[in-house]
């Protein structure tokens, strides 16, 4: 029933829109078409490597809002006082030169039928394929007490940019000795910003700013990412600042109330001066809108991306079901250059070669200490599959630790660059 | 800017360096043994060429970025042009911590942090400025540790640049195409062979570092030669 009537709506307000713009923006030349859906990691990655690869033979267009992106990754150094916010904002102001026609608007509907995508300014744009990278949204009702209309008392900072300044504010207004909670979320979250380092850059400020101050996390889970690396780190720089949860402990049993600045665990109420709320995650709202998703994620085919409902559209990055890559920037990047490859050759005929994906994943546990994760990927039948990984160890020396924060720094100016031209 | 800040920074190698180096008496044998962590990128004697970094015969009293047939970065190209001269101090004050003293550089080398690492290296490349085909430093020449074991055949495979730009994006994600470097070492331009021998190091984990093992760990012998041809070619 449900899918029967969201077809319904779909088709109806594509037909609407191409009655009122008839000629959409691309129409009525022999080019193929290709449009990107959000410009992050994913998007705006596949929307440059396509029209850069295919010189001008392929028409790209990427919708995206805001003229100002900020990256998740690198978004908890700025709350740790390591970077400030200009330095992780970046303009699409080259992405032109590079071939990309920019639409800053919201993409509010797909019609896969008509293979038009609805824009809230009016109007549709067409598609011969079709690339959504949307990243996430909050599951309704994930934290019981939240919802996004208490994001501001309590945020998210899951999308980075202003949620990230809030967040950084409210910790700064602290009182001597308060205290600060975060509710993590259930696997599969995205990850930068991840919730651990996030800690541990919290951590890092209050230790210099407010050093009697407490931290505590509620978690839905038993164990972590980098789990060893992380608890080694905390004992090491903040002793006793940092009260994990876990789901052993009640972590999984969680309320907020936003009014009130409390959180209840396990039945325990508790006092906060500042909450990080950070939801279990969703595809972003496009990628249900075209009606590619199984529940909360968009199944694909791991050798190009496309999905499992439609061979003409591509979900990457966050919102992608794709087997075991996590859901982290660099996965979004990598998973886009398959997939522009992919859509070249489907659409002019260039060589495709063989998928490889890979993944490195850096965290900041306090000043010059920084370790790392990271694995290579294949395209299997089934899913994109690990071939081959590493971890940081405990028990790293200095040295090895600052080359490691020092390496992420590069790879950040790298990806940013990669990302944006 | 850069003018002013090459103008401090000289001066302050001036200041910190010149008592400690000048004082010191390097041992060439000694400095043979630091310049292994150089012989990655630059040759020096009898022979050398330009590799990743340029050839180092002649060092002592040349201006910086000017040998002929190497492609400097414009950071060094503009420091010889602002008047800076190799000399026992400012090589010193260069390779203690090659970023902080012409940041943006092309050298990717994080620094001999010891004074008596640095006292040996000036010494062993004295030697070469004095009379470079004089000097044979045997026990330095047959050190070949740090290379991979590779046959012939594997070297002399002509990649297919297409390919090797393609394999190239896992590359970007941390490698940048304009050869920028912020903690991440530039992989443009290098010379073919450079570039297969050091990611065969990598692939039989000779050269350690996680990433790279695992990137180069998953390459066949064809795909290593054609992302040499795509990066040799990329200017």
């Amino acid at each position: 029933m449900k899918l029967n009537r969201r077809l319904f709506l779909g088709s109806a307000a594509a037909a609407s829109a191409s009655l009122s713009a008839p000629m959409a923006m691309g129409a009525g030349h022999g080019k193929p078409r290709v449009v990107v859906v959000g410009g992050g990691a994913g998007g705006a990655t596949a929307a440059r490597y396509i029209a850069k690869d295919s010189k001008g033979e392929i028409d790209v267009t990427l919708i995206e809002p805001t003229r100002t992106y900020y990256t998740c990754f690198f978004s908890n150094l700025v709350i740790g006082g390591f970077r400030d916010i200009q330095s992780i904002g970046h303009s699409y102001g080259k992405m032109a030169a590079g071939g990309v026609n920019v639409v800053h608007d919201w993409a509010t509907g797909v019609d896969r039928d008509a293979k038009t995508v609805a824009l809230a300014g009016g109007g549709s744009v067409p598609y011969d394929k079709l690339i959504l990278s949307p990243g996430i949204d909050f599951v309704d009702g994930a934290v019981e007490g939240w919802d996004l209309s208490t994001q501001n008392a309590m945020p998210h900072a899951y999308k980075a940019g202003s949620q990230t300044e809030l967040l950084k504010a409210q910790i700064m207004a602290m009182p001597q000795g308060g205290t600060f909670a975060m509710v993590a979320p259930p696997n599969p979250f995205r990850c930068p910003p991840g919730p651990y380092e996030r800690v541990s850059m919290v951590a890092h400020y209050l230790k210099n700013n407010n050093p009697t101050a407490k931290i505590i996390i509620a978690d839905p889970k038993a164990k972590f990412s980098k789990f060893g690396l992380f608890q080694e780190g905390w004992a090491n720089h903040y002793g006793g600042m940092i009260d994990w949860i876990g789901s052993d402990f009640g972590g999984d049993n969680v309320s907020v109330d936003a009014g009130a600045m409390t959180v209840t665990i396990d039945g325990e109420v508790t006092k906060v001066d500042a909450c990080n709320v950070i939801p279990a995650m969703k595809a972003g709202k496009i990628a249900h809108d075209a009606d590619v998703t199984e529940g909360n994620w968009a199944p694909v085919n791991a050798i190009d991306m496309s999905t499992k409902a439609d061979a003409d559209v591509y979900v990457l990055g966050d919102s992608s079901s794709q087997g075991d890559m996590p859901k982290s920037g660099f996965s979004a990047n990598s998973q886009a250059k398959v997939c522009a490859n992919a859509v070249r050759g489907a659409l002019t005929g260039s060589k495709v070669f063989p998928a490889k994906f890979s993944n490195t994943c850096w965290s900041l546990i306090d000043t010059n200490d920084g370790v790392k994760v990271g694995a290579s990927y294949e395209a299997t039948d089934e899913k994109i599959a690990k071939v081959d990984g590493f971890i940081s160890a405990t028990g790293e020396g200095a040295d090895l630790r600052k080359a490691t924060y020092e390496e992420s720094v590069g790879w950040y100016a790298g990806i940013t660059a990669d990302m944006f031209g | 800017m850069i003018l002013r800040h090459l103008f401090t920074a000289t001066l302050i190698g001036v200041i910190t360096s010149f008592g400690a180096v000048a004082d010191g008496i390097g041992d060439p044998k000694k400095g043979a043994k630091v310049f292994k962590k150089c012989k990655a990128c630059h040759q020096v004697g009898e022979g050398a060429k330009h590799r990743v970094g340029p050839q180092l015969n002649g060092l002592f009293g040349r201006t910086a970025g000017t040998l002929e047939g190497f492609k400097y970065s414009k950071a060094m190209t503009t420091a010889g042009e602002d008047g800076l001269v190799w000399t026992d101090e400012t090589i010193a004050e260069f390779v203690e911590n090659p970023k902080a003293f012409i940041p943006k550089s092309k050298m990717s080398f994080k620094g001999l942090k010891k004074e008596k690492d640095r006292v040996n290296l000036l010494a062993y490349l004295q030697t070469f400025s004095d009379n470079p085909q004089a000097v044979i430093l045997e026990e330095v020449d047959a050190d070949t540790t740090d290379g991979p074991a590779l046959d012939a055949a594997v070297l002399a495979l002509v990649g297919d640049a297409e390919y090797g730009e393609y394999l190239s994006g896992d590359c970007k994600t941390c490698h940048q195409t304009s050869g920028g470097d912020d903690g991440i070492p530039s992989i443009v331009g290098w010379p073919t062979e450079d570039f297969v021998i050091a990611m065969h190091s990598y692939k039989q984990k000779r050269r350690p570092h996680p990433v790279m093992q695992m990137m180069a760990g998953r390459l066949s012998d064809e795909e290593i030669a054609s992302l040499a041809a795509y990066f040799n070619a990329l200017q």
